[in-house]
């Protein structure tokens, strides 16, 4: 079977931290364990125009994430896909998610 | 509709709070296996958030079976402050309520109780019903001065165009998006909020932004601190806290003096439009630059980008109307609202009314009468505080003015106030400003009952009794301020927490039963329904539902005003005395106040009101921004929410930090000119040097409840040191929430 991907198109991630939450309900994780955990990045560029501070948000998917193997199994998207606020994240085969990625500025591919 | 899925059965209904906390309209899928919540997620087939949730919902399994969460009913056995209490059944708790309340009302009068809500919840309709039964006037949110979140906003459309409105994201279509009708706007306005709070603020969610621009929509972000979408927006305003005034002024002058108005909507729509083009010329972008600290090149900037927009629209954040003239500015963004011609057209600003106008939560004057009558209305205004004092409380909402409130229960004057009924307000930890005087003003009351679905700080030093309130899936309900109608039903029970309806309902059947005629909640809310046409059963099947396109209840869009469906005499036009969108404003000439737009400095400390005490304290405090995860004073104790926000935190400038030795994580004290509280810094480039963010309703529960330590809130709370009593001149707009001056050293 080919390889899957998490795809996350973190140039539109608000940091909602819905995903890390959903994939803490859906795993039973505890508090301290994380499927998927949001960093908040801070960037100042005096050059760059209208704002000189640049905020990104990225969902890291920690060694934890089992791309929602129960979910796929039931046919369903996985928990953070699903309830990701912004809809920047995807979830396919490799091969699908690279062909999404080309049309967007910044984005991160996780792979398992 | 509910599916069953092997032994997990699936329950679709609206997500409105306890809970979450919010006012989000949501749809949701709850999960129940024996008995038992397992899963909260979004419901891919409602239109409002279509599958998508907040970490509030997805933790709604460790919310309702939290150890902490209040089980049962409590009575105090100790003195207030003590944390001694002791478990009752529900039958001494309704009688011991029920003995006190008859008490005060034969020997000090009914109004005597006041009867105050928090945000969130449908409690307004609940809080209101029990108060009217109970026959006191004073319903409420003590606490929040000057009626200073949302009402503004409702007050000030209510007054210019007899409704209030919101940007279109299509919210009122079912078919969202895909609607040909709809429009992306070609500029949005962000002015003064958070997009990934979600939908806390109802109405509207952050996330619609989102879903706007990746339809084309350019957005423009006015805020002085820098958010994410700031960092995404083709411009960004960054103003001194609570000067959005003069800059709402600005643009007026910029688009009436250019003519960058839409002409055939001003003929026929508003009036009074030369009258206020000749009022605002005094107010130039040099003359706002001042000010705002915003220079004039990008309020003109803005101004144009929006007015040459069409259709473009303005979202207004909380803070905006939060400050002393918050209602005055809102009235000025809807004045730039209609003369550009962006009301209720696709893509511009909406008006925003409940399906088929159904209400259980009486926002307007007209919604209370809808539920009580004139008459009980007529009578209850009487004796309601601050009534007699400021025409827009009289007239517009039906909760009694805070201020007033807190200065009659320290004078006693025109009576004495002896109890509090309190649900779902912990204004001791949250919104009170000034809390040392809130505190000593309700300290010695004669009856207080709270109701929550957690212990608070304000319930370990106020109450006497203790009510366990349900969460969402285990009660019935109706969702129904704005947008679809929804149902929310119960699923589960837990332990012996009862509904707020439940509660409110018993007590005031037990109190009048005149009052309350119906033999069920259920009954009630199948009754309040009536103008839908489904009854309560009808639609937990339905579970949502928009009144169709043309319905007389006015809620679905667009040009209502050309259809004669939103005034109730049917003619075409607003919902105002002149039927029109008042640019001069007859209620507000007709009550003594300016009809025209003005400008106060309205910040009692600061740069320019106080230059000598700026020296000393040279830092502007700015408080209240959102939390993608925290809704106001909730969720301290809910593991998976609080380790995405863990820490009271203040927002600090590295500039700032440096010169004051701070570094990220280190304790500091922020001080003002009314006392001091402590945070962790957290040195960030997104605030301004001169400025810093304070999160509000911090405390901590895993610490002792006992007083003098009551869960932190005097060691963390920001708002003793902001004074309350600076609403305008129609009794609302909230005080310097974000303008009181401080400084910051180390602890
Ligand atoms: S795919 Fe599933 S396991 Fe992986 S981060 Fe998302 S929710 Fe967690
Ligand atoms: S749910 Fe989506 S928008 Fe929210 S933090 Fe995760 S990736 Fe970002």
């Amino acid at each position: 079977m080919s390889r899957k991907g998490l795809l996350i198109d973190y140039d539109q991630c608000s940091g909602c931290h819905s995903c890390a939450v959903a994939c803490k309900q859906e795993h039973k994780y505890p508090e301290g364990k994380w499927g998927i955990k949001v960093e908040e990045k801070v960037f100042v560029d005096p050059k760059r125009p209208n704002s000189s501070v640049r905020i990104d948000y990225i969902p890291f998917p920690t060694e934890y994430c089992d791309l929602c193997a129960a979910r796929a199994k039931r046919g369903e998207r996985p928990a953070c896909v699903k309830a990701c606020q912004s809809w920047c994240m995807y979830q396919g085969t490799l091969a699908e998610m690279t062909v999404l990625m080309e049309k967007m500025p910044r984005a991160v591919l996780y792979s398992r | 509709m509910d599916q069953k899925v092997s032994d997990v059965k699936v329950h679709k209904m609206g997500a409105w709070s306890p809970g979450p906390g919010c006012h989000g309209g949501c749809g949701v899928e709850v999960s129940v296996k024996d008995g038992k919540v397992v899963n909260v997620e979004g419901m891919d087939d409602h239109p409002w958030y279509q599958g998508r949730a907040c970490a509030r919902v997805l933790a709604m399994t460790q919310y309702m079976y939290h150890p902490d969460r209040l089980k049962w009913p409590q009575k105090r056995v100790g003195n207030r402050g003590e944390d001694k209490w002791q478990r009752i059944s529900w039958d001494e708790a309704f009688d011991i309520c029920e003995k006190r309340m008859k008490e005060i009302a034969e020997k000090s009068g009914p109004e005597s109780i006041i009867f105050t809500q928090g945000t969130g919840r449908d409690v307004g309709g609940m809080i209101s019903f029990l108060a009217y039964a109970y026959g006191s006037p004073n319903w409420t949110m003590l606490g929040l001065s000057g009626h200073s979140c949302f009402t503004p906003q409702l007050a000030a459309g209510y007054v210019m165009q007899g409704d209030f409105s919101f940007p279109d994201a299509a919210q009122f279509l079912p078919d969202r998006y895909d609607d040909p009708e709809w429009k992306a706007p070609e500029i949005a306005i962000s002015w003064g909020s958070t997009l990934n709070r979600g939908c806390v603020d109802h109405y509207w969610s952050g996330h619609w932004f989102q879903d706007l621009m990746k339809r084309g929509t350019k957005l423009i972000v006015i805020d002085p601190r820098c958010t994410w979408e700031a960092t995404r927006a083709v411009l960004w305003l960054q103003p001194r806290p609570g000067t959005d005034g003069a800059l709402a002024l600005a643009f007026l002058n910029v688009v009436t003096s250019e003519g960058l108005v839409d002409k055939a909507f001003i003929d026929k729509w508003c009036s009074g439009y030369d009258q206020l083009a000749e009022r605002v010329k005094e107010f130039t972008p040099e003359w706002a630059e001042k000010i705002s600290w915003v220079p004039k090149e990008k309020i003109i900037q803005c101004a144009r980008m929006y007015a040459k927009a069409k259709p473009a629209s303005i979202e207004i954040g909380r803070p905006v109307e939060g400050n002393p003239e918050g209602n005055q500015v809102i009235m000025n963004i809807h004045r730039l609202i209609a003369i550009t011609g962006n009301l209720d057209i696709p893509g511009g600003n909406v008006i925003c009314r409940p399906a088929y106008q159904v209400t259980t939560y009486p926002y307007s004057t007209e919604e209370v009468i809808q539920l009580y009558g004139a008459d009980l209305h007529r009578k209850l205004s009487e004796k309601r505080i601050g009534a007699d004092k400021y025409p827009l409380v009289k007239q517009f909402r039906a909760w009694a003015q805070e201020d007033c409130i807190i200065d009659q229960m320290e004078t006693g004057k025109p009576y004495p106030i002896k109890g509090l009924w309190i649900q779902a307000n912990n204004f001791l930890a949250n919104q009170a400003q000034d809390t040392r005087r809130h505190y000593e003003a309700s300290k010695n009351l004669d009856f207080v009952c709270v109701v929550d679905t957690f212990m608070t700080p304000t319930a370990q030093l106020l109450a006497d009794i203790v009510l366990p309130a349900a969460s969402f899936p285990e009660k019935d309900s109706i969702y129904c301020i704005g947008g679809p109608l929804n149902v929310i039903h119960k699923v589960v029970e837990v332990e012996e927490c009862k509904s707020d309806w439940e509660i409110n309902f018993t007590l005031a059947k037990r109190l009048n039963p005149k009052a309350v005629p119906w033999g069920s909640v259920r009954e009630m809310l199948t009754d309040r329904m009536q103008p839908s046409g489904y009854t309560f059963e009808q639609m937990v099947d339905k579970v949502w539902d928009l009144a169709p396109k043309g319905h007389k209840c006015g809620s679905r869009p667009y040009r209502r005003f050309e259809k004669g469906e939103l005034r109730k005499d049917g003619k075409e036009g607003f919902r105002t005395p002149t039927g029109k969108v008042e640019l001069f404003n007859t209620s507000y000439e007709g009550w003594g106040l300016d009809p025209l737009p003005y400008y106060k400095e309205i910040t009692p400390q600061g740069p320019i009101t106080t230059p000598e005490l700026y020296k000393e304290y040279p830092l502007i405090m700015m408080t209240g921004r959102r939390s993608p995860v925290l809704f106001h004073s909730e969720h301290r104790q809910i593991p998976w929410l609080r380790e995405c926000d863990p820490d009271p935190v203040v927002e600090l400038n590295p500039e700032t930090a440096k010169e004051k030795g701070i570094s990220n994580g280190d304790l500091v004290w922020i001080e003002g000119t009314m006392g001091r509280f402590r945070r962790k810094a957290k040195v960030t480039p997104i605030v301004h040097p001169k400025m810093i963010m304070v999160p509000h309703a911090w405390w901590l529960p895993e610490t002792e409840g006992k007083s003098p330590n009551s869960y932190g809130i005097w060691d963390l709370n920001c708002n003793q040191t902001i004074p309350m009593g600076h609403q305008d001149s129609a009794g609302f707009g909230g005080g310097p929430i974000s303008g009181m001056l401080c400084k910051v050293y180390k602890a």
